[in-house]
């Protein structure tokens, strides 16, 4: 009886952690979303330690948030610190929207974050532009997550 | 190469015309016509001869196949069973007993000979009206022995002319982006194939990243995006010599090509410093033109047919909709005022329809308008699809469908599929990999 007992119970432990797994996860992808702006880490690499190598824009939107504009920032005071490098930014959209559109929008996001680090002192010689519109996502889900994700510019160090 | 050998064509009699049976092509054809389509009949010694040349078994049969493919995929016409056939090919070519193919119920018969002569693929063909009892139709032409394939869609452009008083579309091919590997780095190659899927050929090997590839209206030209050396250009391929060269030279990206209604001039979008605007390239003289001036993202140009007036995809209103302007750049009207987002505008080579894709609530659309915007009636609905390229005679459109992928992102496919104006006859063309950006040329037989 005891052992049934204490079986029963542990199978409510168990169940119990499982559906609190669930909520932190789901919690996490709403945590990694804001607006429709992504703001996780999960695809993000560095162009050196503290210097995120990408920002993220809302659906049809090219203008940069104030998230965008930190780690612009970051990226300029890095670019000032190693002249030699160039930098090209590669502007991308998500899966919906029509492709030559989409090729469009590429090119005006990543000329957003181009224009901002020129604001920041970046020469423009240093920076060169290439929209991959819809072709290269990084996250080959059909979600609203996935695709939060593949709407970016990112920084490619090009020497 | 291929369209060195041009074809002789050959009126045996004159065209009269009878009140004989006639195809509405207007409407959706739930009833599509009986048709027989006899093998055409082969003598034993041409039978060897294409034995040789082709190593086609029986040729007649061969190309009788394609032309009854090829109306059962038009959706008017339903080919009727071969078992059923009373007649030999042969006798009924000579006169048919009408009385035969009335009693299996076929309301036009196909039927034809193949010689082998000089070396050269000989045809005849006859259509013939069975509850009138007459010929409709007599023709005969001569062509080398490898266009065999042609011949079959010849064949049923004549008919399909006949029968709906429209050209038909079966002598084309389809330009289109085959493409395979992870959604994540797709492989893309330029691909060429027959309309019914046939003599499928790659024209790139895939090393750079390639998209919207164009036919020209009038020739065999080739206009599309290559991301070669990773600077995204305009290109200009000639498919039957491969030569290919950068269209214009302008100091950033060049996309979304079209040419003009007679191949003479490229009209594509330029982007630079975050705003793409659109622009014309004289191939002759190599004047390059800016049509449109305005901070918003101007795509996707198109011109009508008779050249004198362009559609494109604009954002100026805040989101992507479809204007029309003349091709001078002036007179810019928004024409799309539905609910929803409209992008691809394609003029159709009638010149009375604008298709297009349009989002709306998370759903893409395949749809058509007048040139004023009125009219507005969407053919299809699917989670993906879009780019809609006309066939030539205006009637049919084929686009591409991507699927959705599962939660762990996997699943991903891209395929063609076509639709007639009507809204009827959706279907998959099938190709050997995964496929977008289709473009259909003109006939190549005029």
């Amino acid at each position: 009886m005891n052992l049934r007992r204490i079986l029963k119970n542990g199978f409510l432990i168990l169940i119990a952690s499982f559906v609190l797994t669930a909520c932190t996860t789901s919690k996490n992808v709403k945590n990694q979303t804001q607006g429709d702006v992504y703001t996780g880490k999960d695809t993000v690499e560095y162009l050196a330690s503290g210097v995120p190598d990408r920002v993220f824009f809302a659906t049809n939107e090219t203008v940069l948030t104030t998230a965008s504009r930190e780690t612009l920032r970051k990226q300029a005071s890095w670019l000032r610190k190693n002249s030699k490098i160039n930098i090209v930014l590669e502007g991308h959209a998500d899966e919906r929207g029509t492709r030559e559109y989409n090729l469009a929008i590429g090119e005006r996001r990543a000329n957003s974050a181009k224009d901002y680090l020129m604001t920041y002192g970046i020469s423009s010689d240093r920076i060169s532009v290439l929209s991959y519109g819809k072709e290269r996502p990084v996250d080959s889900g059909s979600s609203p997550l996935a695709w939060s994700k593949n709407r970016r510019s990112v920084s490619v160090k090009a020497n | 190469m291929l369209f060195r050998y041009l074809f002789i064509l050959l009126i045996l009699l004159p065209l009269k015309a009878f009140a004989l049976i006639e195809v509405d092509i207007t409407r959706g054809n739930l009833n599509p016509l009986p048709v027989a389509v006899s093998p055409l009949s082969i003598d034993e010694k041409s039978k060897s001869n294409f034995k040789k040349t082709l190593s086609k078994e029986d040729l007649g049969s061969e190309i009788s196949a394609i032309v009854e493919n090829n109306l059962r995929q038009s959706g008017l016409f339903n080919p009727l069973n071969k078992n059923a056939f009373l007649q030999t090919p042969d006798i009924a070519n000579l006169k048919p007993r009408f009385e035969d193919w009335n009693l299996i119920k076929a309301q036009a018969l196909i039927t034809g000979k193949v010689i082998f002569i000089d070396e050269k693929l000989r045809v005849e063909f006859r259509l013939w009206d069975v509850l009138a009892g007459k010929e409709m139709m007599a023709l005969a032409f001569t062509t080398v022995p490898s266009n065999w394939r042609r011949v079959g869609h010849i064949i049923t452009d004549k008919v399909y002319e006949r029968l709906t008083g429209e050209s038909g579309y079966f002598d084309t091919r389809i330009i289109y982006v085959s493409e395979k590997g992870p959604k994540t780095n797709r492989i893309k190659k330029l691909a060429i194939m027959d309309q019914d899927g046939f003599n499928n050929k790659y024209l790139t090997l895939g090393n750079e990243l390639v998209l919207t590839p164009r036919f020209s209206p009038a020739n065999q030209m080739v206009t599309y995006l290559s991301y070669f050396r990773n600077l995204p250009r305009v290109y200009l391929l000639d498919i039957e010599t491969g030569k290919q060269e950068v269209v214009g030279d302008f100091p950033g990206m060049t996309f979304a090509p079209r040419f003009s209604p007679d191949g003479k001039k490229i009209i594509m979008s330029f982007a630079k410093d975050g705003n793409s605007d659109i622009y014309t390239m004289d191939l002759e003289n190599r004047i390059v033109e800016r049509i449109t001036n305005h901070p918003s993202i101007d795509t996707s140009p198109s011109y009508s047919p008779d050249g004198k007036y362009i559609t494109f995809n604009s954002d100026r209103s805040g989101y992507q909709q479809i204007y029309v302007m003349n091709s001078s750049g002036k007179n810019v009207k928004r024409i799309s005022f539905g609910n929803g987002i409209y992008g691809t505008p394609v003029w159709s080579p009638r010149g009375d329809l604008i298709a297009f894709t349009k989002l709306h609530k998370s759903k893409f659309y395949i749809g058509v308008m007048r040139t004023d915007g009125t009219g507005e009636r969407l053919l299809t609905e699917n989670f993906y699809q879009e780019a809609p390229s006309w066939s030539p005679n205006g009637r049919v459109l084929i686009f591409y469908r991507e699927s959705k992928t599962n939660s762990e992102g996997e699943g991903f496919t891209a395929k063609l599929w076509s639709i007639d104006l009507t809204g009827y006859n959706e279907k998959m063309v099938d190709t050997e990999t995964d496929a977008s950006d289709p473009s259909w040329s003109s006939l190549l037989t005029n």
